[in-house]
C-alpha cells in the first residue's frame, strides 16, 4: 500500500479519472433512462457504444488523406464534429435497432423481465460479433473489396491516428492538465446538462417521467408509451454516440469486444449513482473513474476494479438504492 | 395461437434433417483439403491446435497461415500429400483437453503445430505425451512446460527466460538504463517475461506494475512511472495494451525508452501506439523472415503475415521434413524431430533434450518513422 | 419453433399421464442411454472435430451448475450475475488443497471443497442478499469479479499461471504404466456408425476405470453421477417447507415476510445451497482431464452463460436448467464447422428463443398453470390482448 504515491500525485490521479469517469457516466445515462422508464437491464449498450467508436473509426478512414488531422483548428473541430454527429446517429440507430428486434416483440407478449435479459444478453453477443465478422458480412453482398478499409482485419484492434495533440494548458501544483482530459471533461458535462435540461423541459422528457412513474395512468393520460420508451433508446443512444466520440479522442482505439468491460463499469456506475436517476450516473461515473485511479495508486493496477466493486457493494450497504436514489420518474422537475 | 398444420410439421422436419445432414457432410472435409494422392498412399494430416476464434483468434490466424503456406508449398511436388486440420480452442484451457483427445483418436495425424499458448500446453501435454503424438510449438513460451518431462512436446520459440534476460541486459547496456520501470498484464506469459527482466536489472528496477488484459486508460501507471522519474519501461503482454501504454505515455510527455517483448513484435503496435510508438525497441526470438516471406503467404493464404507466423511455418516444416525422410510413425518423427537440425525462416532450429530450442537468439527490433522495422534487427548477445 | 412448443407440452402431459411404474422404467432407461451415450457415439448427435466424451463432459459440469444455479434464480428468484465465483472457489480449492500447497486424497477434498463454497456463499450472501432485486445482479457481479481479479493477482493461489497436475479422482484396477499399458480392469470399445449401420470402433476405447489423459468418458461417468445424486436431494428440498419458503419470498416477499417466513434465512440458506452445488462441479471440473485451471478459465462472459442456460431452459424448473445447461454446452460444440459464427448464432439464438417461448423451453408447472389462469381471467374480463406479467 503506497498512500505517500497517492498524496504526491492526487491531482493527476483525479484528472485523468474524472476524463474516463466521464466516459463512463456519460455510457451510464443509457443504461439507467432504459432502466427508468422499463425496469430492465439493457445488457446490449454496451455495443451500442462499441458501434459508436466504430463510426467515428470509420469517418476517420473517410477522411483519411483529405483533412490534414492536425493541421489546424478549425479542420480538427470540423472533424470532431463530423465524428460526433456520426457516432450519435449509428448509436441511436443501434439502439433503436436492439428496442425493435430485442425487447419490443418480447414486451409485447408480456414475457418475463429474465427473459428480456436473455434476450438483451442475445443481442449483445449477436452485434459484437457482427462487428467483429463484418468482413464477411460485406463478403456477402458482394462490397468486400470496395470497403477494404472500413473491414479489412475485423477482429483487431483499430486505432485512429491521434487527433488532439496533448498539450499542458495550465499547472495545479506541479501537474500540467492536459488539453484532451479538459475537452473530455467538459464535453461530457455539456451533454448532461443539455440531456437533463431536456428531461426536465420538454415536452417528451415530461412523458418519459410520467412513464417513468407509472405506465398505466402515463398510457391512461394519452402518453404514446412505446414512442416514449423508442426515444429513450435513441436519446440513450446519442448519449453513448457522444461517450464513444470522447473515448476515441482519449484512448483511440477499438475493437469488436471494447464494449463488454466498458459496458459493466458504466452499469456499475449507473448503480453507484441510483440507477434510472440521470444526476446519479453522472456522480457515479465520475466517482467511479477517480475510485479506480485512486484504488490503482494505492494498490498497484491490477486491483483497481476489485477497489471499485468493494466501493459499490459498501455504498449499496449504506445506501442501498445508490448514492442519490431517486427513480427517474420521481426526479424534480 | 397459429393451428399448427401437418404439412408444417413435416416440412420442419425435413428442413432439420437436411440441415443436420449437411453439417455432417460439410464436418468432414472442413479441416482443410484432404489428402489425396496416388493408390499407396496413407492420409496423412498435420493437426493445429491453438485460438481461431475468440479474444486471441488473431494469434491463432497467423500461426494457421504460416502452416497452411508450409503445406501448400509441400504439396506442390510431393507424390503423397498433407492434409492440414485447424483445431480451435478459443485459446482456453477448458477447451483444449477434448481437442486434445479427438487430436490423439484420429489416427491420420502425424504431428501437432501448436497448442498456442501455454495454458493450452499444460492441460494438454499429458494427452499427447501418453498417446505419443509428437508435437512443436510456434508460441508457448512459459518456462515449465518443458520441465514436465513431456518427450514429445517442442518449441521452435526461445522461453521466456532467456528473452528476459537479454533484454535486461539490453536496457542496462545498449540502452544505459538507469532507471526502469517494469509493467505486464498479469496473463501468464507476461508476468513470467516481466518478472525475469525485473529480477536480472537487480537495483536499476525502480517499481512495476500490473494491468489488465483489455484495460484501455492507463493513467494511473503513466503517472506511476512518471512519478519514479524512470528513463525506460519495460512491458511485458501483447501489442494491443503495449502500444495504448506507450501511446498513453507519451502524451503525457514522458520521454524514455519504451521496451516490451515478442507479444508486442507485431505491425499492429505501431498501428495502436500511432507516431508515439517512434523509438520503441521490441524484443523477439526470431531472426528476420526474408523479405519475400510476407508475400508468399499474402499470396497464398490472402491474409497478411505477423506474430508467431515464421514459427509457425517452421514448425510445420519439420513435420513436412520428417514426412519427405519417410518417418511415418509417431516414434520415428519424434526422434527425427529430436535430432533435428536446420534454418529455418525464423533462425538456427536444433532441439535439446527437454524439447526447448537450442540455440535462440533474441533480436531487438526498433520502431522507426512509424514502421516497424522488421529487416534489421538487432541481436543481443 | 411453434412445432417443439407444443411437442413438448403434449410430452410432458403424456408422460404425467403415465403410470408409476411405467414412468420409473422409463427414467431408468434415460438413465443408461446417458450413461453409455459417449460410447455409443450416436450419428448427428456426435461431435466430429471435439472429443464426444470430452463435450459431454462439459455438458454435464454445465448441467450441474444450472441445477445449483437454478435453485438461486429459479427458485428463490435472486439474479446472481456472479455465481462463476462459486465454480472458481470449489475448483481452486480443490486446486490447493490437492496439488499446490497440500497433498490430500481427492475424495477427501471433494467435500471439503463443497464446504468451502457453501461458507463463501453464506459469507457474501450475508452482507449483500440484504440489497433487492437488480442491486443484487450487479453486487453478485462484483463479488465474481472481485474473485477472479483475487486468484489473478495473489501468489498463494498461483495467480496467472494457474495450478497444474491436479490429481485425477483414484483409478479402479491396476494402475496405468504408459506409455503401453492404459491399466484398468477390462476395456469398453465405443461404437462407429456408417450411415446407420453400427460396428465396433477399435480406435476409441475405454479403461474401466481409469481417470488418465486419454479418455474423458470416465470424468463424464463420475460427474453425471454426482447430477442425478444432486437431482434427487434438489426433488426433497424443493418439496418441503423450504421449498415452498422459497417459493412465497420470490413471488411476494414482504407478504412473505408478514406470513411468518424469515426470507433472509431462507435466502441465505438458497444462496450456499445454490453456491455448493457451483463448488462441487467447480471441483470435479478441476480433476478432470487436463488437470489444470488458471484464473481465464472463470471469466464473467461465462457467468453470464450460466445465467442464459437457466432462464432458457426455463428458471424454476430442474429439467429445464439441465436442458438449458446441455444447449448452452453443447451446441457451440456440436457446430463447430461454422467457427467463426457460433457465437453470432448463438446471440441470434437467444434474442429469437424468448419470443416464441417467453417461459423458457420446459417452464416449472407451476408457472403454466399460472399462465393459464391469467389467460382465462382475461378471456373473463373481455381483453384479448393483454399484456400479463407472470414471474
Amino acid at each position: 500500500m503506497d498512500f505517500s504515491f497517492l498524496f504526491t500525485n492526487i491531482v493527476e490521479l483525479t484528472i485523468t479519472g474524472l476524463a474516463i469517469g466521464a466516459v463512463y457516466s456519460l455510457v451510464a445515462l443509457g443504461y439507467t433512462m432504459v432502466y427508468g422508464v422499463l425496469q430492465l437491464i439493457n445488457f446490449a449498450h454496451s455495443e451500442v457504444f462499441m458501434y459508436g467508436t466504430f463510426a467515428v473509426a470509420w469517418v476517420f478512414v473517410f477522411l483519411h488523406g483529405t483533412v490534414p488531422v492536425t493541421q489546424s483548428l478549425g479542420s480538427t473541430i470540423g472533424l470532431l464534429v463530423v465524428a460526433l454527429l456520426a457516432a450519435m446517429a449509428l448509436s441511436a440507430a443501434i439502439a433503436l435497432v436492439i428496442e425493435r428486434v430485442a425487447y419490443r416483440p418480447l414486451l409485447k407478449r408480456g414475457a418475463p423481465r429474465l427473459m428480456a435479459l436473455i434476450s438483451a444478453i442475445g443481442a449483445s453477443f449477436a452485434l459484437s460479433e457482427l462487428m467483429g465478422l463484418r468482413d464477411r458480412v460485406v463478403g456477402w453482398v458482394g462490397l468486400r473489396d470496395n470497403l477494404d478499409n472500413y473491414v479489412s482485419k475485423a477482429r483487431d484492434t483499430y486505432s485512429n491516428p491521434v487527433t488532439i495533440q496533448p498539450d499542458t494548458v495550465f499547472h495545479v501544483g506541479s501537474y500540467g492538465v492536459k488539453n484532451v482530459d479538459i475537452m473530455v471533461i467538459v464535453a461530457a458535462l455539456l451533454m448532461m446538462i443539455a440531456l437533463d435540461q431536456f428531461v426536465r423541459r420538454t415536452r417528451f422528457g415530461r412523458g418519459m417521467r410520467a412513464v417513468a412513474q407509472d405506465p398505466d395512468s402515463a398510457a391512461l393520460m394519452g402518453v404514446n408509451a412505446s414512442r416514449i420508451v423508442r426515444g429513450t433508446f435513441v436519446l440513450g443512444g446519442m448519449m453513448a454516440g457522444a461517450a464513444a466520440t470522447l473515448y476515441m479522442v482519449k484512448i483511440g482505439s477499438t475493437r469488436q469486444d471494447s464494449g463488454f468491460i466498458l459496458g459493466v463499469k458504466a452499469f456499475t456506475a449507473a448503480v453507484l449513482g441510483g440507477i434510472g436517476n440521470l444526476r446519479g450516473a453522472l456522480v457515479g461515473g465520475l466517482i467511479l473513474g477517480v475510485a479506480e485511479n485512486y484504488g490503482a495508486g494505492i494498490f498497484g493496477t491490477q486491483w483497481k476494479d476489485v477497489v471499485s466493486f468493494v466501493l459499490l457493494i459498501l455504498i449499496l450497504l449504506v445506501r442501498p438504492s445508490g448514492l442519490l436514489g431517486e427513480s427517474l420518474g420521481k426526479a424534480r422537475a | 395461437m397459429i393451428r399448427i398444420t401437418r404439412t408444417w410439421r413435416i416440412g420442419v422436419a425435413v428442413t432439420a434433417a437436411s440441415l443436420s445432414l449437411a453439417a455432417c457432410g460439410s464436418s468432414d472435409n472442413s479441416g482443410g483439403g484432404s489428402s489425396s494422392g496416388g493408390g499407396d498412399c496413407k492420409e496423412q494430416n498435420l493437426a493445429f491446435l491453438g485460438a481461431l476464434t475468440g479474444d486471441a483468434g488473431a494469434l491463432g490466424v497467423n500461426m494457421a497461415n504460416g502452416i497452411q503456406l508450409a503445406v501448400d508449398e509441400y504439396n506442390k511436388d510431393a507424390k503423397c500429400k498433407v492434409g492440414f486440420k485447424k483445431f480451435d480452442s478459443q485459446g482456453s484451457p477448458d477447451k483444449a483437453p477434448a481437442l486434445a483427445t479427438q487430436i490423439v483418436g484420429d489416427k491420420t495425424i502425424v504431428g501437432l503445430i501448436g497448442p498456442g499458448f501455454s495454458g493450452e500446453s499444460l492441460a494438454t501435454g499429458k494427452t499427447f505425451f501418453e498417446s505419443g503424438l509428437p508435437s512443436i510449438s510456434p508460441s508457448a513460451t512459459n518456462v515449465t512446460i518443458t520441465q514436465q518431462g513431456w518427450t514429445t512436446w517442442h518449441r521452435v520459440i526461445g522461453n521466456d527466460e532467456a528473452q528476459g534476460k537479454a533484454d535486461a541486459k539490453y536496457l542496462t547496456e545498449t540502452v544505459g538504463a538507469k532507471k526502469v520501470y517494469v509493467v505486464d498484464d498479469a496473463q501468464d506469459y507476461s508476468k513470467g517475461l516481466a518478472t525475469v527482466v525485473k529480477d536480472s536489472l537487480g537495483a536499476a528496477a525502480v517499481g512495476s506494475d500490473e494491468i489488465q488484459v483489455k484495460q484501455t486508460d492507463m493513467s494511473a501507471t503513466v503517472t506511476k512511472i512518471t512519478a519514479a522519474g524512470a528513463d525506460a519501461v519495460f512491458y511485458g503482454g501483447y501489442y494491443t495494451e503495449a502500444g495504448l501504454l506507450v501511446k498513453q505515455l507519451r502524451q503525457a510527455g514522458w520521454k524514455g525508452t519504451f521496451m516490451s517483448g515478442d507479444g508486442a513484435e507485431d505491425p499492429s503496435f505501431v498501428k495502436v501506439a500511432g507516431a508515439a510508438g517512434d523509438g520503441a525497441i521490441l524484443s523477439a526470438p526470431a531472426a528476420p523472415a526474408p523479405a519475400d516471406f510476407a508475400g508468399k503467404v499474402k499470396e497464398d493464404t490472402g491474409n497478411e503475415a505477423g506474430l508467431y507466423t515464421t514459427q509457425s511455418y517452421d514448425a510445420a516444416n519439420i513435420f513436412l521434413d520428417a514426412l519427405k525422410a519417410g518417418k511415418t510413425e509417431p516414434k520415428d518423427i519424434n526422434d527425427f524431430i529430436n535430432s533435428y537440425s536446420g534454418d529455418g525462416v525464423s533462425g538456427p532450429i536444433s532441439f535439446d533434450d527437454k524439447g526447448d530450442i537450442k540455440t535462440s537468439t533474441i533480436y531487438a527490433y526498433m520502431v522507426k518513422n512509424g514502421a516497424l522495422d522488421t529487416e534489421n534487427p538487432t541481436p543481443i548477445k | 419453433m411453434g412445432v417443439v412448443r407444443t411437442y413438448l407440452d403434449r410430452m410432458a402431459r403424456r408422460y404425467a399421464a403415465l403410470p408409476r411404474p411405467a414412468r420409473l422404467a422409463l427414467i431408468v432407461l434415460l438413465v443408461i442411454f446417458f450413461y453409455v451415450l459417449p460410447l455409443l457415439r450416436p450419428p448427428i448427435i456426435t461431435t466430429e472435430q471435439i472429443d464426444f466424451g470430452g463435450v459431454m463432459f462439459g455438458v454435464a459440469a454445465t448441467a450441474l451448475v444450472a441445477v445449483g444455479l437454478n435453485i438461486v434464480i429459479g427458485y428463490a428468484g435472486l439474479l446472481d450475475l456472479g455465481y462463476i465465483g462459486f465454480y472458481l472457489v470449489g475448483a481452486y480449492t480443490t486446486g490447493v488443497l490437492t496439488a499446490y500447497h497440500f497433498a490430500w486424497p481427492f475424495f477427501l477434498v471433494l467435500p471439503l471443497a463443497v464446504v468451502v463454497t457453501m461458507a463463501t456463499g453464506v459469507l457474501l450472501g450475508w452482507p449483500t442478499l440484504r440489497v433487492r432485486g437488480d442491486y443484487l445482479a450487479i453486487v453478485t457481479l462484483g463479488f465474481g469479479e472481485i474473485i477472479r481479479l483475487i486468484v489473478t493477482n495473489v501468489g498463494w493461489l498461483g495467480a496467472a499461471a494457474g495450478i497444474k497436475d491436479i490429481p485425477h479422482p483414484p483409478n479402479i484396477g491396476p494402475a496405468p504404466k504408459p506409455p503401453f499399458d492404459q491399466g484398468g480392469l477390462f476395456s469398453i470399445p465405443s461404437l462407429q456408425w456408417d450411415g446407420i449401420i453400427p460396428s465396433i470402433d477399435q480406435g476409441r476405447d475405454t479403461r474401466f476405470l481409469i481417470f488418465g489423459a486419454l479418455s474423458a468418458v470416465p470424468y463424464y461417468w463420475l460427474i453425471l453421477t454426482f447430477l442425478i445424486l444432486i437431482l434427487f436431494a434438489d426433488r426433497l428440498v424443493k418439496d418441503s417447507r423450504v421449498g415452498r419458503a422459497w417459493e412465497a419470498t420470490r413471488e411476494d416477499e414482504d407478504a412473505a415476510e408478514l406470513m411468518g417466513v424469515p426470507t433472509f434465512r431462507f435466502k441465505l440458506l438458497a444462496f450456499a445451497l445454490g453456491a455448493a452445488i457451483g463448488g462441487l462441479s467447480g471441483s470435479l471440473y478441476a480433476s478432470s482431464q487436463g488437470g489444470y485451471i488458471n484464473p481465464q478459465s472463470f471469466p464473467l462472459l461465462l457467468s453470464i452463460l450460466f445465467v442464459a442456460a437457466v432462464i432458457v431452459g426455463g428458471a424454476g424448473s430442474r429439467w429445464g436448467a439441465i436442458v438449458g445447461g446441455t444447449l448452452v454446452a453443447y451446441l457451440p460444440e456440436r457446430f463447430r464447422e461454422f467457427a467463426d459464427f457460433r457465437l453470432l448464432v448463438f446471440g441470434l439464438a437467444l434474442m429469437i428463443l424468448p419470443v416464441y417461448r417467453p417461459q423458457g423451453l420446459l417452464p416449472p408447472r407451476r408457472t403454466i398453470r399460472a399462465r393459464v389462469a391469467a389467460k382465462e381471467i382475461d378471456q373473463l374480463e373481455g381483453r384479448d390482448d393483454a399484456q400479463t406479467e407472470v414471474l
